[in-house]
Formats: C-alpha cells, sequence, structure tokens
C-alpha cells in the first residue's frame, strides 16, 4: 500500500444522503474474482438513464470531473452491506479521497485498509464543498493527513481520525504484517483458550 | 466496576491492548461465503501466507447459487468460478465447506447457529454485514471487508477500536400479529440508518427476553440497518436448549464447562451504556418499508409520508429521491399498494418457524393471480424439515414456488432477479435501489405480511386474518 500524505485535487460533488454500498458497486459486480477493475463499474446504475446509456449529467460522466481526486457526499456514505468492491470502485476510478458527514463503520474500515481516506466534516463543512464543487470544477481541494486538515476556497477544516489508522496510512503499512509480530500473544491466547470454544470438525 | 456484555466479551478476547490503539481481539469463529473471500486468499497467495486456523473457519456457497435445477450446476460462468474458487481454496487450506450439492449447505448465517458453532460469548467474524446475527447467542459478532477477511485467515485476529454502547430496551409484550421483523424495522424506523454508527447494540427488556432464538436472530440480523457494528441478546435457557445437541454443541464435561461461563455473560446491575433507547413493544404494528432505505417504514395502517414531513434537508431529499424511485404518491394508504412478486427467504426470515409462520396464513388460500412468489429456504436443512412437515406442500398447492436455500433474491445475484419497476413484498433486510435488479422496487415485511400480500396481491394487515 503506497503511503498518504499530502492529496490535493478537484472535487466530484454527489449531493445525496444515505448512499448505501448497493449504489456504489451493485450486485452483479462482485462476481469477480479479481481485486482490480472495478472503477468502470462505479455508481453503475446512477451513471445510466433508464435504457442503459451512460447519463452525461451524471457527476462522474462529466468530463469537467474526470480528473477529480476528492469524492464529497451527503450523510451515511457507504452504509449497508460489507462489500469491499465498494471503496474499490471509487478508488479504481481514480478518487484518492471521500469527505461525508458520516459513513457506514465497515466502509470506513475498508477505505482504510486500502490507502484510501474516509473524512469526516460537520455537515456545513461537507455542504460548503459541495456547492464549491458544483459551482467550480476546477477548484482544488487539499487535505493533509499528518496536519489532519482539509482547506479549500471558503473551508478550513480539521478532521479527526484514529491515530492508529492514521500511523499505518501515512506509513504505507500491511496490517497482516504488523500483526504477524505478534506471534507471541496470539500463540499465548491459543494455548489458554478453553476447549469448549467454537471448532469446526468435518464429520 | 460494572461491565456489560459487550465488555466482558471484548475484554475476554483481547490477545494484546495498550487502552489506546485498537485491540487486537481472538476470532473464535471465521465464516466464509464465495463472493469476499477470493481475493483474501489470492493476498494470502501473494505474500506466501498460510490459513493460521482452518479449524476456526467454515464456509458456504450462497450468494450465486442457483435455487432451481441445482443438479445442472451453475449456469452463470462468473457465480461458478467465484464457487469453484471458494472450494479450490478451502481445499487447499483445509477449511471445511459446504459446498452447493452438501446437505448442509445454506445461507452463512442460518447454517452457523444450525451447527451449534454459534455460540454465547464467542467472536464471529464473516465478509458480510448480516454477521450481526449471530449476536442472537451473545456473540460478538460483525461483518468485515475483504481485507480483513484476509488478515483474520492469516493471523485469526482481528484489529478493533472498541465501539460505544448502546441499550435498546423493549419493555411490554409484542400484541398478536406483530412479530420480531416488525420490533427490528420499528427500532430502525426511530433511530435511523445511522443511528446506531460506532455502538454495539444489546437488546433487552421484556419483550426481548421472551423472544425465541429464530426472532432474536432477525431482530440481530438488522442491526446493521441501524447502522450498528453489532447487535447482541443475553444468552439464556432458550440460548442453551437451541444449541444442545447440535452437531458442533460442546459434549460432556466441555457444555457444562461452556453453559457456566454463558451464564456469565450478563450485564451487570447498573452497568453503564453510552446510549440509552426505550421502546414500547405493546405500541408497535405490522410494518412495511415504503423508501429506498430500511428506516423508511410505517405501520401497515399508515399513508405512503410526503417529503416535508421530513425536516431534516438531507432526509427530505432522500425521501423525495425514493418516493420517485418506488413511484408512490404521498398519501397513499399502504395497503394500497399492489404488488407483482413476493420473496420469503433471506437470512433475515428464511428460518423454520419463518416458513411455517408463512405457511400458516397461506394454508387453503391462493397466491394472486397477477403475483408471482417463491419460498427460498434458509439452508437445506430447513428445506428438510419444511418438507417433512409438509410445508412445501401448503406452499406449492396456494401458488408459490419452492425453491433450493441459498440467498437468492435478497440480493439479486443469482437468477432470481426482479425486472425494472416490479414492486415485491420480500423478508429481506435491505430495500435498497436496485438490491433486487435493477430498477427493483422492495417493502419489507415479515413472513406473516409477505404470505398475506402474495394472497391478496396487496399489502394487508395481516392482524385481520389471524384474530
Amino acid at each position: 500500500m503506497n503511503p498518504v500524505g499530502v492529496i490535493e485535487g478537484t472535487i466530484a460533488p454527489l449531493p445525496r444522503a444515505q448512499v448505501d454500498t448497493d449504489q456504489i458497486m451493485p450486485q452483479q459486480f462482485l462476481k469477480r474474482i479479481e481485486r482490480t477493475g472495478f472503477g468502470e463499474f462505479l455508481f453503475y446504475d446512477w451513471a445510466r438513464d433508464a435504457e442503459g446509456e451512460m447519463d452525461p449529467g451524471f457527476v462522474l460522466n462529466r468530463v469537467e470531473y474526470l480528473a477529480a481526486k476528492v469524492l464529497v457526499a451527503g450523510p451515511d456514505f457507504g452504509t449497508g452491506s460489507s462489500r469491499e468492491h465498494a471503496p474499490w470502485g471509487i478508488a479504481d476510478w481514480g478518487f484518492e479521497a471521500v469527505i461525508a458527514p458520516s459513513f457506514g463503520d465497515i466502509f470506513r474500515s475498508n477505505c482504510y485498509k486500502i490507502g484510501l481516506l474516509a473524512i469526516e466534516l460537520p455537515t456545513d463543512a461537507v455542504d460548503r464543498l459541495l456547492s464549491l464543487g458544483a459551482a467550480d470544477p476546477s477548484a482544488v481541494v487539499t487535505i493533509d493527513l499528518d496536519a489532519q486538515s482539509v482547506i479549500a476556497a471558503q473551508v478550513e477544516e480539521t478532521f479527526s481520525i484514529d491515530p492508529f489508522a492514521k500511523y499505518m496510512l501515512a506509513n504505507g503499512l500491511d496490517e497482516i504484517g504488523v500483526t504477524m509480530l505478534e506471534e507471541e500473544s496470539i500463540a499465548a491466547y491459543e494455548a489458554a483458550r478453553p476447549s469448549f470454544k467454537p471448532a469446526v470438525s468435518n464429520s | 466496576m460494572k461491565h456489560t456484555l459487550f465488555d466482558k466479551i471484548w475484554s475476554d478476547h483481547i490477545v494484546r491492548g495498550n487502552g489506546e490503539d485498537p485491540d487486537l481481539l481472538f476470532v473464535d469463529l471465521h465464516l466464509l461465503h464465495e463472493v469476499t473471500s477470493p481475493q483474501a486468499f489470492e493476498g494470502l497467495r501473494i505474500s506466501d501466507r498460510s490459513v493460521r486456523r482452518p479449524d476456526l473457519t467454515l464456509a458456504t456457497a450462497d450468494h450465486g447459487t442457483p435455487t432451481i435445477n441445482r443438479a445442472l450446476g451453475i449456469t452463470d460462468p462468473l457465480s461458478r468460478k467465484q464457487v469453484e474458487t471458494l472450494m479450490t481454496n478451502c481445499e487447499a487450506a483445509g477449511i471445511t465447506a459446504f459446498g452447493p450439492d452438501d446437505p448442509r449447505n445454506g445461507i452463512v448465517h442460518v447454517i452457523g447457529p444450525e451447527q451449534g458453532l454459534t455460540h454465547p460469548g464467542a467472536t464471529i467474524v464473516c465478509g458480510d454485514s448480516h454477521t450481526s446475527t449471530h449476536g442472537a447467542f451473545g456473540a460478538l459478532a460483525f461483518g468485515i471487508g475483504t481485507s480483513e477477511v484476509e488478515h483474520v485467515l492469516a493471523t485469526q485476529t482481528i484489529r478493533q477500536k472498541k465501539p460505544k454502547s448502546m441499550a435498546v430496551t423493549v419493555d411490554g409484550e409484542l400484541p398478536t400479529g406483530v412479530t420480531a421483523k416488525d420490533l427490528v424495522l420499528g427500532i430502525i424506523a426511530q433511530i435511523g440508518v445511522g443511528g446506531g454508527a460506532g455502538h454495539v447494540i444489546e437488546y433487552r427488556g421484556e419483550a426481548v427476553a421472551n423472544l425465541t432464538m429464530e426472532e432474536r436472530m432477525t431482530v440481530c440480523n438488522m442491526s446493521i440497518e441501524a447502522g450498528a457494528r453489532a447487535g447482541l441478546i443475553a444468552p439464556d435457557e432458550t440460548t442453551y436448549e437451541y444449541i444442545r445437541g447440535r452437531p458442533h454443541a460442546p459434549k460432556g464435561a466441555d457444555w457444562d464447562r461452556a453453559v457456566e461461563y454463558w451464564s456469565s455473560l450478563q450485564t451487570d446491575p447498573d452497568a453503564a451504556f453510552d446510549t440509552e433507547i426505550s421502546i414500547d413493544a405493546g405500541a408497535l404494528s405490522p410494518c412495511v418499508s415504503w423508501g429506498t432505505n430500511p428506516a423508511q417504514t410505517v405501520p401497515i395502517t399508515d399513508v405512503v409520508p410526503s417529503p416535508d414531513d421530513f425536516k431534516d434537508p438531507h432526509l427530505r431529499d432522500a425521501a423525495q429521491r425514493a418516493l420517485e424511485y418506488m413511484d408512490l404518491e404521498p398519501g397513499t394508504p399502504m395497503t394500497e399498494i399492489t404488488i407483482d412478486r413476493v420473496f420469503i427467504g433471506s437470512c433475515t426470515n428464511a428460518r423454520i418457524d419463518d416458513l411455517r409462520a408463512a405457511a400458516a396464513i397461506v394454508d387453503g388460500r391462493k397466491v394472486g393471480s397477477a403475483v408471482s412468489a417463491i419460498v427460498v429456504p434458509g439452508s437445506s436443512l430447513v428445506r428438510q424439515e419444511a418438507e417433512a412437515e409438509g410445508l412445501d406442500k401448503i406452499f406449492i398447492s396456494s401458488g408459490f414456488e419452492w425453491r433450493e436455500p441459498g440467498c437468492s433474491m435478497c440480493l439479486a445475484m443469482n437468477d432470481d432477479v426482479l425486472s425494472p419497476g416490479e414492486r415485491c413484498a420480500s423478508t429481506s433486510n435491505r430495500n435498497f435501489e436496485g438490491r433486487q435488479g435493477a430498477g427493483s422496487r422492495t417493502h419489507l415485511v415479515s413472513p406473516q405480511m409477505a404470505a398475506a400480500a402474495a394472497v391478496a396481491g396487496h399489502f394487508v394487515d395481516v392482524r385481520e386474518w389471524t384474530t
């Protein structure tokens, strides 16, 4: 995973609340066994009209937003299904951060695991970013993970992030590798685990 | 120091913690299915890592499995490849896997309890948000992403910051005709899709204690629809009786030690929760969702709401969008909404009691001429039990199709898909846009309400049929 530092880029505004992960990555694209290539399916049904043709009005289909690095959306973004295919799609499309007033817990965690920043800001700050992105597709927002800041025209906010998640993101660390250093503790826990605890036997 | 049930399970599983960073928790049971695991196994291969505890891991094929003509295999090449990949990965790692032809196959959240693997006080994870179902047993059970699946496969642990605790206390008794599904829909309608975010819910109170295990599973299953990390219910005699004698239940002296431990898993009197919610069970009615998230739900006696009923501008916009998507007019009585399809199934409502309840409604009646209805049992064993009781004959003679088990039309990854614009009374857990197929319109209801709607061709207050 690449370390996350400063993200500087334009905004794709998606002023919708309660965007569940089914909308971000519909179920028909979950059949693939690869981890890459999900970007083209991002918001699949919203990106198309009733006839299945690309809807030129949808934000991600508009040429002025094609280079956006920061997706900004309404509250409760990424609720519902645990599918990591949703953040895979967002990252594969080219986004490096998502900003919303609130996120689904599993979605936020999934984002961190793949080096995608999920940033919670107060609703009024998110609304200003949404307006900014809609009014000026070339407006730049700067996100500094180390300073925990989001800066754009008329927006100067700090955000909170779990220190451990920040450390892992900032250093691009492989969490499994870090956990494997705890081998002794894991083995000790296993040795003391009572025999009545669940175990699968194929009988 | 007073502790909640959640506190006790959490502290019993800390492998390594310093009180500041996320704790490293031991995972007692890791459940796998074909959709969210292939990339995790691939990650292990790339890093030359192995599965640490295949004996604490169980897999099933459920999301993409067909519910008809099972003998022909899976015709969709992508779904077939996904299931084959699951079976190959599990075989190579020594993980028990219930493939489509295994007599124990079924929905991942149905088979864990069915096999006696879901224990009170256990930590259970799965790459599936409805893992919260297992909380019905007083387990700490939650959904994880594929990166975390890989982490658990490699280390049998998961790193988690401890969520906050929420008590949802349900006093009184559920009225006749009001089910566990109506209870949980009522809770979600009250607290919203983000109401439980960052929390683990403990459901408590008289009405919860009186629920059967299957009803408790229905309630805990939908905790995620309120945004909660997990939902759980303290174990009691009802729990122990359900587990006793199942294939993976503790045996002999282990059983006694297990029950002794399980009995300690109660929230201490006066333990504090971060958030507390109260619900009056007696005030609940059968519920129907009208919108595109589970909080957009009203009692069957109500009407389709207007966006103006919502003060919060984001909720008002969401309601407006939902009404357009669902093609509903504000003020329409819920009982006047006609349906095209009925789906009785899913990890929320496809266990034997759910099928019995639905069969009791349709027995001697016929599915409406304009309605197409299917029953998809939660597992092969549920299907077998239902057939032994003759439930299949009741469903078939009333006009339902009787299918093989799987997730099926809950998320439409197999061939059980609604056409654009079709409206479905569904016992599943999500009414999101496109959930049951692009353009599909889903109304969440209990099995009884779905069965009655199948017969009437529109939603009805099932209490008028049962009293």
